[in-house]
């Protein structure tokens, strides 16, 4: 069965949330809610909408898209039910009425439709009681998390007797329509994430509070040592909502039995429900545990005092036993002997206990465990990920030599850990202690497996070459944030220089499995650093080189794909748009931003963008429309917030692919670039341009002057500006003549070169690196 | 020599361009739906029309080629009827009107339509290609500023407060919502059909809830620390107005109720840093070749491009604020740049008939620094 129209029920935030991935997806969704007492009827549902288009973080990846969400309401528009294939419950946690809008649903739906809940706290064999039976092996729970559209996992609960084509169909529309990380649960109060998360969070607040931390000092601790987001424990709740958290805190208290030890662990915190009763419910309210107060003028982060209430500045404490994580892995933090490492231990102790107790409990083991929580919380490593990278025995021993019970699956697992690879496969253990091939889903294909069982062609400091088989080499950046420099260049060199040498390869691929960014654009430190030492010839040598390698990219005789998500700034952008096709994950924040830095694009961006916007079929004709468009958008620096909208700004093209889960998008691209070699792929042609020259500049001028009076330019945009004005208009040339590719490519060394001479460009690209935010000189 | 009479006037509704209910209205089809709603309205047999003279000020993509041909076909004139289009930026179907009343004057023929459209969704204000004279740009840069600064130079040179100028544009609105009420708009209208099938008779522009609150509460649109704003600028207009621009004996001849006889004619520059000031200019030419003076008018129309330009031409000019834009003006009405001219002229004839009087002014300005000018007579 295909999902080809939804309707969601229920307008809150995550039914909203929802309704708008689905859209986001392409499919047509029905938005339905109550009628509300006064209004409109179908206010509820609209009022979503208009609500979801100006959210931030927005919903929607184009606002275009909110036009496939139709409103309606439960009374006058229940008809339109009749032809959605799958029906989502998203109301409030009543089981009364769910039951009766369940009734009311039955009424209208297809029979072979799939209705789902997204319940968080009801258990499934309760949703189900009353239901006729060939309902019922239609029904199941998929539990999105907040916001819908941002967080990657989906848990999905369907008893023994649901038919396997309902499973089938909701797993490969939630995983590949909506890109979520499908992880099948039992059918047991608060699944995988609330349930092992709760604990976690509990226990982490607990240890903090017995051993004397305080909340910024906390999440230091929690984090990176750990492979746990910055936000560690007290930032997440704020994020999550302090009214919420003590909600799901009970309500697993309640459904648990007597002797779970998440109940010897949660206790109601007074100070968290008087901080709620007065609005402070974390970001969404006044505050949480952390705050930006604002007063004078100037945002200063505070934190929370835990026993006095009040609120002092926060920093961001350094601690020994977290750096010596850094070469000694986690264990190293656990061994550091202070106050510290005792802290982490305790809430450690008491989470990885609980998750080896429950991994088979709750869903199918040991890797579903970590998928749920990698997905559920971004941690780096699940809990028996994390247990193996401190050694599953010497917690145990720990545990032992403490008093405290060791897990069965601490006990099977013994001296060994709970991955392993063997003949080049990566194996998971079982609950009887036997191994098992890790299952990865059809079309998922994860750089980090390949690089676990085999060994690069090139390892470079900051980029790698991959075979990721069937004849397709893949580069892979590994710099810190990906920021661009030599050795990215030589990776892509020595990649196409096999791939031409050897005729085993056909393609290539440019990907990354970095959690942030494809690529946050050039190492300006080194950049800065150079003109600090005014070693132009290397930096200029850099931007030749750069030119070189992105236009050999372009013109080679075998395909290359780019296949980028999250960060794809400047340098970034600019292989991207020098590849011969992108496929791209749909959270993708793509764009020229070097004048926030006093650049220009040098590495063939401006030429490019002009490119793209001279041959759109659908712009209008002229020498100026094209260079106009793409002033524009490397003037203002401006950034796609999704794949979807790099649409717009032609950074993506019509033939440029979306994928929606991120697990599948080197597996897309892959089979992108082998589509094209089949396809028998030919190098495109390089263009001529014929462009405005000084007309065009003065034309750029007269928007600059403009952007300077309504206060939106500052002097040295103006200045950054004109070296932009020069390059896309064509210098001197004429609309009577035409110029080459290598013509603007020059320019843009030129321009660069200027520009980064400039003590300006020098001050903005220092305030960068200093602050990560740019500078208005 | 024969005295020309403007005997008939229409007009499209105004709506908000990218926004607005013609977004998706060519404004070739909008001019001919508007000229052949003229001709229907006045009866007239359209072999007997000389020619068609259509104002545009950005000649180009579907305003481009010769338009006024184009329009003439799509309007289903006979191909005897000619076609000329002329540009003077916002003056464009003022000078339509002044071209056919000198070519009457000639006695070439006996009737005119003068015409102006101009689709701001369709056709970006600088035009798709803006390529501007470097040379010219350098000497004098003026001649390529923006409107909007050109509005502030004209609030800084006559010191007018931002309340002043947000009273006018308060004044303007309530004018154009109590025209609209009395049904006084819906008499000049032709009703057009989109594509989408749907029918637009009524004007879009007008927003009644506009307080001097509210317009306190916007930004300066044009520069930072400036005190004008979207609120006391003319919105970008879709929209497109014709007039019967026809000998006195025609008139007579097809049964026609002329509105008013046109008295003198004037174009005058000026800065173009200060572009708004050019009704100043032309209006006293005019009144100087009419032999009256701005007492002697009942009825002005002068286009409301911004709230400052048009306080400082009525300030210069002595005008007693009365008389002026009894309907409500482009602050409220809309400007679609092309079409303004048509309007405005059209609209003082029929107002000085339907108020009485005996002079009536239309006046206005022009982007590059230009004003133009039409005093008409009661018949």
């Amino acid at each position: 069965m295909e999902i080809k129209k939804v309707a969601v029920i229920g307008s809150g935030v995550m039914g909203m949330g929802i309704a708008a991935q689905v859209a986001n997806a392409g499919l047509p969704v029905v938005l339905l809610d109550i009628v509300p007492d006064d209004g409109p009827r179908s206010a509820l549902a609209q009022g979503a909408i208009s609500k979801a288009l100006k959210a931030r973080p927005a919903p929607f990846m184009h606002k275009r898209v909110a036009k496939k969400v139709t409103p309606g309401n439960l009374e006058d528009d229940l008809e339109k039910l009749a032809d959605c294939d799958l029906i989502i419950e998203v109301i409030i946690e009543r089981l009364e009425l769910k039951h009766a809008l369940y009734r009311k649903v039955e009424a209208v739906a297809r029979p072979d439709a799939i209705i789902t809940s997204n319940t968080s706290t009801i258990q499934r064999a309760r949703l189900i009681e009353g239901m006729p039976a060939e309902r019922a092996k239609r029904f199941a729970i998929t539990h999105f998390f907040n916001p819908p559209r941002y967080m990657r996992l989906l848990e999905l609960v369907a008893g023994d007797n649901v038919d396997a084509d309902v499973i089938d169909t909701l797993t490969t529309f939630c995983d590949v329509n909506l890109g979520k990380g499908v992880v099948r649960c039992k059918d047991t109060p608060g699944f995988i994430a609330n349930r092992l998360g709760t604990m976690w969070i509990s226990s982490a607040t607990n240890a903090a509070k017995n051993h004397g931390f305080r909340v910024d000092e906390a999440d230091v601790l929690v984090g990176k040592a750990f492979g746990i987001p910055s936000t560690g424990v007290f930032a997440l709740m704020d994020l999550v909502g302090l009214d919420l958290m003590p909600l799901v805190g009970r309500s697993l208290y309640d459904n648990l039995p007597e002797g779970d030890a998440f109940r010897e662990v949660f206790h109601e915190d007074p100070m968290v429900l008087q901080m709620v009763e007065k609005g402070y419910t974390g970001r969404k309210g006044l505050g949480g545990f952390y705050r930006m107060n604002k007063e004078g003028g100037r945002k200063v982060k505070e934190a929370l005092n835990l026993e006095t209430g009040e609120y002092y500045v926060a920093s961001k404490p350094k601690f020994d036993s977290v750096e010596a994580a850094r070469k000694g892995g986690p264990r190293a933090t656990l061994e550091f002997g202070d106050k510290t490492s005792a802290m982490s231990w305790e809430w450690l102790r008491q989470t990885l206990s609980y998750c080896a107790e429950l991994a088979f409990d709750i869903c199918d083991g040991i890797q579903a465990t970590d998928d749920g929580m990698k997905l559920g919380y971004g941690w780096k490593w699940g809990p028996f990920e994390l247990m193996d990278r401190i050694g599953p025995k010497w917690i145990a021993d720990k545990l032992e030599a403490e008093g405290y019970a060791v897990p069965a699956l601490l006990r099977a697992v013994g001296d060994g850990t709970f991955y392993k690879v063997e003949n080049g496969e990566l194996m998971v253990m079982d609950q009887a202690g036997a191994y098992a091939p890790v299952k990865r889903a059809d079309g998922v294909l994860l750089l980090s497996d390949i690089k676990l069982t085999s060994e690069p062609l090139f390892r470079g400091r900051s980029a790698s070459v991959w075979d990721i088989g069937d004849g397709v080499l893949n580069v892979e950046f590994h710099s810190k944030m990906n920021a661009f420099e030599e050795g990215h260049f030589k990776a892509l060199n020595m990649a196409m220089d096999t791939i031409e040498r050897d005729e085993k390869y056909v393609a290539l691929t440019i990907y990354n499995e970095d959690p942030r960014a494809f690529s946050a654009g050039a190492n300006l430190g080194e950049a800065l650093f150079a003109a600090n030492t005014a070693m132009w010839p290397v930096v200029q040598m850099s931007i030749i080189n750069g030119q070189k390698a992105l236009k050999r990219l372009r013109f080679t005789n075998f395909p290359v794909v780019a296949a980028p998500a999250g960060l794809a700034l400047g340098g970034g952008c600019e292989v991207c748009l020098a590849a011969n096709a992108i496929q791209g994950h749909a959270e993708l924040y793509i764009g020229l931003v070097e004048a926030g830095v006093g650049l220009v694009p040098g590495w063939g961006g401006c030429k490019e963008l002009i490119r793209r916007h001279t041959s759109n079929p659908r712009g209008p004709k002229g020498p100026m429309p094209g260079p106009m468009k793409a002033f524009e958008l490397i003037a203002t620096a401006a950034v796609s917030t999704s794949a979807m909208e790099a649409r717009d700004n032609l950074v993506f093209t019509q033939e440029d692919g979306i994928t929606m889960n991120r697990d599948r998008l080197l597996a897309d691209a892959k089979a992108r670039a082998l589509a094209m070699v089949d396809s028998g792929f030919i190098s495109p042609e390089p263009v001529e341009f014929r462009l405005p020259g000084p007309s065009g500049a003065t034309a750029f001028h007269m928007g600059l002057d403009d952007y300077k009076a309504k206060g939106i330019a500052s002097d040295y945009d103006m200045v950054v500006g004109a070296e932009l004005a020069i390059i896309l208009s064509g210098g001197a040339s004429d609309p009577t003549e035409t110029l080459g590719e290598d013509d603007i490519l020059k320019m843009e060394q030129e321009s660069f070169m200027k520009l980064l001479k400039n003590q300006k460009t020098l001050a903005r690209i220092e305030h960068m690196l200093n602050t990560g935010k740019p500078l208005r000189n | 020599m024969s005295s020309v009479v403007i005997a008939g006037y229409a007009r499209s509704p105004f709506h908000f361009a990218h926004k607005g209910a013609l977004t998706k209205v060519r404004p070739d089809d909008l001019a001919a739906i508007v000229v052949k709603g003229l001709i229907k309205q006045l009866g007239i047999d359209p072999t007997t029309i000389e020619d068609l003279i259509l104002g545009n000020a950005m000649p180009e993509g579907e305003q481009g080629l010769n338009m006024a041909r184009m329009v003439g076909l799509l309007a289903g004139l006979p191909q005897s009827v000619g076609g000329v289009t002329v540009n003077r930026f916002c003056g464009s179907s003022m000078q339509a009107i002044h071209d056919a009343a000198g070519q009457l004057s000639l006695s070439a023929g006996g009737a005119y339509i003068a015409a102006g459209v101009e689709s701001m969704t369709r056709v970006p204000m600088s035009g798709f290609n803006p390529m501007p004279n470097p040379t010219l740009y350098a000497q004098n840069n003026g001649a390529y500023m923006g409107m909007g600064e050109t509005a502030e130079n004209v609030a800084n040179q006559y010191q007018l407060t931002r309340e002043d100028q947000e009273q006018l544009a308060v004044e303007s609105h309530a004018k154009a919502k109590a025209a609209q009420d009395a049904g006084k708009l819906a008499e000049e209208l032709v009703a057009i059909q989109t594509p989408d099938g749907s029918t637009i008779d009524v004007d879009g522009c007008i927003r009644p809830e506009t307080s001097p609150d509210g317009l306190a509460g916007l930004k300066p649109a044009f520069a930072m620390d400036g005190s004008v704003t979207a609120g006391t600028s003319s919105p970008l207009t879709d929209g497109a107005a014709a007039v019967l621009v026809c000998t006195e004996e025609y008139a007579a001849k097809n049964d026609l109720a002329p509105f008013a006889r046109i008295k003198a004619v004037a174009v005058h520059g000026c800065d173009p840093k200060t572009m708004g000031l050019g009704p100043i200019g032309a209006t006293r030419k005019a009144l100087k070749r009419a032999g009256i003076s701005i007492d002697d008018v009942d009825v002005i129309e002068i286009n409301e491009a911004f709230s400052s330009q048009a306080l400082a031409c009525m300030s210069d000019l002595s005008i007693d604020r009365t008389k002026v834009n009894l309907d409500g003006g482009a602050l409220a009405l809309g400007h679609p740049l092309g079409a303004t001219g048509a309007r405005i002229t059209g609209k003082a004839a029929s107002l000085l008939k339907r108020e009485g009087g005996k002079y009536a002014l239309a006046t206005q300005c022009i982007g590059g620094g230009q004003g133009i000018a039409t005093v008409l007579e009661a018949i």
